[in-house]
């Protein structure tokens, strides 16, 4: 069964003017149909205002469709009954730690969530160590999440969400508000519970650095799904990507002009080593 | 005209037990004209640096002269310091408030004193210069995108006429494009009003192909400070201090250190397109 799947979804607003009144329809999802497989490491890209962050929010159901279908882990989130499932099955994580931490205590916060879920006393203990483990934060487990950079905020807000043992984890620009180092640490953490949890992960960003290492890349536009593929299939597009409003990393684009100039080297560069090897090979 | 910084201070809860240095002894010069990066990790003291310059926070001990006046004698009008030094916030469009965008980038002029006309057309300037079109003069703030918002809470800081205008990471949270944008319009501005740009970022990559001059701070101190090309042969101590250099600097060095003669000092894609065909001239078909 797929972990996340779509069918024509639709996801349409009434738009008012001054004075309220509806004056027309806005579809912020347009037909979008989608199969993401448990375990896989999906990244969602698109310019401000191009429909991800509306599409995140119907995995775990703060928005339902208002056409077509969604299913996360087998359950049609448009059900009311399935809200619960649907929510501890696809964890979701901000982009703004501060809108997401509620206790005073870093360990209290992240038991908030299991302790909703009616997980027994004994238990939520257990998670809150492990999930804190997990984000490579349990020394800061007696500490008051003020006192935290972002980053470290950020990962408190994952293993709130892992304490909750989710199949799979919804992060909407969780580096937006974080310096390098805080975004590292993020990215890592993502990864380690790709890689060593199995957790499938859906990471909507506009640093396109974060996107090289997926398994699978989605592009949307006007509400639509408008590329997909490897990272390396999406970043040899590096025009398209640009009508997209978007961008590639500095080594695609330095890749990218230097062939433009005459050197053949080969498309879709996503790393540094790559460049520095294929450019070796040149000499 | 500029702005001079000497032994500056700043510590915040003094005299209770939450009492810690933001900011240490900082002695900066800041010319007219000058477009200048700041970088530093979450909590080096880049914001608190900042709000010094319009006033906003005092220094607890030190000197700051404005056009070689000292700000912190007694007398001293701080409004003239507020209209000189426009200051943009990290998420400035958090603080748009009015009916209309025409009426929100005119708020900070009609604070001035400056007739409606004048502020009427000193916000057309403005908005013209961050690129919003005129059909969304007389539409509600909110109703406009990210990136429209934060050019609207911009325009708003440059219709007070500013001669220095430091802004907070204003490219946090925008798509590459809104972006790209925003900083072709602040470099477009520099260049065609000679007004002093300060501009604080994470981003190494912006920095490295905007700014003349870099401060990197530390620990609530200037670490370094010089051309960015100068800045990023630091790059090892950059790192250990949760920064880097932008990723092509990274290549040129390791090209190098693979025998393929290039100097290592790009610091853009542009430059380092050039020193790479140069060093490789036999290799372009």
């Amino acid at each position: 069964m797929e972990m996340i799947r779509t069918e024509n979804l639709v996801y349409e607003y009434e738009k008012h003017d001054d004075e309220g009144n509806v004056v027309g329809m806005q579809r912020a999802i347009d037909d979008v149909g989608l199969h993401i497989k448990p375990g896989q490491f999906i990244a969602i890209l698109g310019h401000n205002g191009s429909g991800k962050s509306t599409l995140a929010k119907h995995m775990n159901a703060i928005l339902v469709p208002t056409g077509g279908t969604m299913w996360v882990d087998g359950k049609d989130t448009k059900k009311e009954e399935n809200l619960w499932d649907v929510r501890q099955s696809a964890g979701m994580v901000f982009q703004n730690p501060d809108n997401q931490i509620i206790a005073t205590v870093v360990e209290e916060d992240v038991g908030f969530g299991p302790e909703n879920l009616g997980v027994p006393t004994e238990e939520i203990w257990e998670r809150v160590e492990e999930s804190l483990k997990s984000v490579g934060m349990l020394e800061y487990r007696h500490r008051s999440p003020n006192k935290l950079s972002g980053g470290q905020k950020q990962r408190v807000a994952i293993a709130g969400v892992v304490a909750m043992h989710p199949k799979c984890i919804v992060l909407d620009e969780p580096t937006a508000m974080l310096d390098p180092n805080g975004r590292k640490d993020v990215l890592r953490t993502v990864h380690r519970l790709h890689e060593q949890e199995h957790v499938t992960v859906i990471l909507i960003t506009h640093y396109m650095e974060e996107v090289v290492d997926a398994d699978h890349v989605i592009v949307m536009d006007h509400g639509k799904i408008v590329m997909q593929g490897t990272p390396r299939e999406i970043f040899s597009k590096v025009e398209t990507l640009k009508e997209y409003r978007l961008d590639v990393p500095q080594v695609t684009m330095l890749a990218h002009e230097l062939k433009k100039r005459g050197l053949p080297i080969k498309d879709g560069i996503l790393r540094r080593e790559e460049l520095v090897e294929e450019l070796c090979r040149l000499n | 005209m500029s702005i001079k910084l000497e032994h500056i201070n700043y510590i915040y809860s003094e005299g209770t037990a939450y009492e810690k240095a933001a900011i240490k002894d900082i002695c900066l010069e800041i010319k007219e004209g000058e477009f200048i990066g700041i970088i530093g990790h979450t909590g080096s003291g880049k914001s608190t640096l900042i709000q010094h310059l319009n006033g906003i926070l005092k220094a607890t001990s030190g000197e700051l002269y404005c056009n070689g006046k000292n700000i912190y004698e007694e007398g001293y009008p701080m409004k003239e310091l507020r209209n000189y030094v426009g200051l943009v916030f990290q998420y400035p469009e958090h603080q748009l408030f009015e009916v209309d965008v025409m009426k929100d980038v005119c708020f900070g002029p009609k604070n001035q004193g400056i007739s409606p006309e004048e502020c009427e057309k000193r916000a057309r300037e403005a908005l013209e210069l961050v690129g919003l079109k005129e059909k969304y003069y007389t539409r509600s703030p909110f109703d406009l995108s990210g990136g429209q918002k934060r050019r609207a809470a911009i325009a708003g800081v440059l219709a007070m006429h500013p001669q220095v205008l430091v802004l907070d990471e204003p490219t946090a949270g925008l798509d590459p494009k809104g972006r790209d944008d925003i900083l072709e319009q602040i470099s477009m501005l520099h260049k065609r009003t000679n007004m002093t740009v300060i501009l604080v970022s994470h981003s190494m990559e912006d920095i490295a192909k905007y700014v003349d001059r870099i401060i990197v701070m530390n620990k609530g101190e200037v670490m370094y400070e010089g051309k960015p090309k100068e800045v990023f042969r630091h790059y090892k101590e950059l790192e250990k201090i949760g920064l880097a250099a932008p990723q092509v600097t990274y290549v040129m060095k390791e090209l190098k250190e693979k025998g393929i003669p290039v100097s290592d000092d790009a610091t853009t894609v542009e430059e380092a397109v050039e020193e790479i065909l140069r060093g490789m001239k036999g290799a372009v078909k």
